[in-house]
């Protein structure tokens, strides 16, 4: 199924990102060029994993993969054939059955160095403003400790497409993509860390709230 | 294609070789920390120019097309710098779908509905959608700085293309599309000029609470520049005769001035303070079109009154 998410992302995504949007993307060269890495973002709108997968050259598109919520995503068929097959998603049970390892695929990912977009704000929330970091990157990162995760913090695409709406209206997306972190020792630290960089990101952009 | 509109085409791919001539010179001969915004300001000229050529060479409907995309792009940024209420999400998709219809207009040559389609129904139109939305906190703010754009980006901008709606026979010179060149060339070469002038000869400034980078100097000179310019190339590309041609370079000349320094008002207002990709929410197309937005409906009336 790579061809069909290749030209999904060359005939789709990409014109419609650089057409009706518009990414201004401040230190790319921050950017992991290979696996195993973690991209983090801050999450405003569905647009916010086409924007940061269509960072990527085509051919290594299959290496991202988006970790999504599996009660949201696999809950239709067509939604959940769309998710797995052309973003590629890598599902995770946002309430695990006890006894059953909920990272053990996402390590495995890892593992055969894929880069994973990971959105630890767990959901959409309110658009254009951030919520507090869930600590599940954390017990990610202590599984893998050397793996870099590298903060991005992006702004625009909540007004563009926010939660709850369908109809994507234009407007300029910002990106910024922060220096890699790695696992910190403890949680907490690494948390800290973590909301840290988003912070410093954020405050480089300098943005109005929306209201 | 008329030759005199050819050979002004390849005047400006002259001066575009010409000007990226002198700026690999100078970088070569007496490189400098300013050697790289050059560089890149000659490459979006090439970029700019460019397209422009090509959208003209091709044919009327092309160039139109390329209009409209220039206004899209501006009331994109514009919408992105300003502050936008959530409540006028739609609103704004509204404002954005008037840029087709402007511009279904203008190939239409139908300049009735054309000059009264944004200052009147969307005028009428935009407040309308708001009030159904129903969020009043901020109302006149939103009503004002959304109808500000279309004014600037959409209506002012779709000017530039209609002059290729009028008909050929009224300028057996260059057609249509001759003036539109001359327009829009001398605005680009107006901004060049103040430029030059201001970094040779300026010091006293202009309107330092506005943009402290204009001088005296630099608007003197620019517009004597492209004034001159103007009475040059107008038998050529116009149906400007006496006097007028004179008149137009001083249209163009202070009016781009005016524009220029309207949108820095704007983005101090803001507080973004230089262009350029390290402002957020900022791709450059305000700053590139900014002069545009006062000459073009200011050329247009010009010789509308006076030739058609």
């Amino acid at each position: 199924m790579r061809w069909i998410q290749a030209v999904f992302f060359l005939l789709v995504v990409r014109p419609f990102l650089a057409v009706v949007l518009g990414v201004n993307l401040r230190h790319a060269e921050r950017l992991p060029q290979t696996g195993p890495a973690i991209l983090a973002a801050n999450h405003n709108s569905h647009l916010d994993t086409l924007l940061l997968m269509s960072l990527y050259p085509l051919a290594q598109l299959h290496r991202l993969r988006p970790v999504a919520a599996a009660d949201y995503f696999l809950k239709n068929r067509v939604v959940a054939w769309f998710a797995l097959n052309v973003m590629h998603i890598l599902p995770l049970a946002r309430r695990p059955k006890p006894g059953e390892p909920p990272l053990a695929h996402i390590e495995a990912a890892l593992n055969a160095g894929d880069i994973l977009i990971l959105f630890p704000e767990g959901s959409r929330g309110e658009p254009e403003k951030r919520s507090e970091l869930k600590t599940g990157i954390a017990h990610l990162m202590e599984h893998a400790p050397a793996v870099p995760v590298v903060p991005i913090y992006l702004h625009g695409l909540g007004k563009a497409l926010p939660r709850g709406d369908w109809l994507p209206i234009p407007f300029f997306a910002d990106g910024f993509v922060g220096e890699a972190l790695t696992w910190q020792g403890t949680r907490v630290a690494t948390m800290q860390a973590l909301e840290a960089r988003f912070r410093q990101l954020e405050d480089e952009g300098r943005f109005d709230a929306w209201q | 294609m008329p030759p005199n509109l050819a050979a002004a085409l390849y005047g400006i791919l002259a001066l575009l070789v010409l000007g990226t001539l002198i700026i690999g010179l100078k970088k070569w001969l007496r490189p400098g920390p300013g050697d790289r915004e050059l560089w890149l300001r000659m490459r979006s000229w090439w970029v700019m120019a460019g397209l422009f050529i090509l959208a003209i060479a091709v044919d009327r409907t092309l160039s139109i097309v390329f209009f409209a995309l220039v206004s899209f792009l501006a009331l994109k940024e514009y919408f992105s710098i300003i502050p936008t209420r959530r409540a006028d999400r739609r609103v704004l998709f509204w404002a954005y779908l008037a840029i087709p219809v402007q511009y279904f207009w203008v190939h239409d040559a139908w300049f009735g509905m054309f000059i009264i389609f944004i200052p009147v129904y969307l005028f009428l139109f935009i407040p309308l959608k708001m009030v159904i939305v129903g969020e009043t906190q901020g109302f006149l703010k939103a009503a004002g700085t959304i109808h500000w754009g279309l004014m600037a980006t959409v209506f002012s901008l779709s000017h530039a293309a209609f002059l290729l709606a009028l008909p050929d026979a009224g300028n057996p010179a260059a057609g249509s599309a001759g003036l539109l060149l001359f327009l829009v060339f001398l605005t680009q070469f107006n901004d060049v000029m103040q430029f030059v002038w201001g970094k040779l000869a300026g010091r006293r400034k202009v309107i330092p609470k506005v943009s402290p980078g204009k001088t005296v100097a630099g608007f003197v000179g620019g517009v004597a520049t492209t004034t001159f310019v103007a009475w040059l190339a107008a038998p050529y590309l116009t149906p400007l005769t006496g006097w007028e041609p004179v008149a137009a370079g001083l249209v163009i000349g202070v009016g781009g001035f005016v524009g220029d320094v309207t949108i820095s008002a704007l983005k101090r207002d803001l507080g973004i303070k230089d262009s350029g990709s390290l402002i957020p929410g900022h791709g450059g197309i305000l700053d590139r079109v900014d002069s545009l937005t006062y000459t073009a409906p200011l050329f247009f009336h010009f010789v509308y009154y006076l030739h058609y």
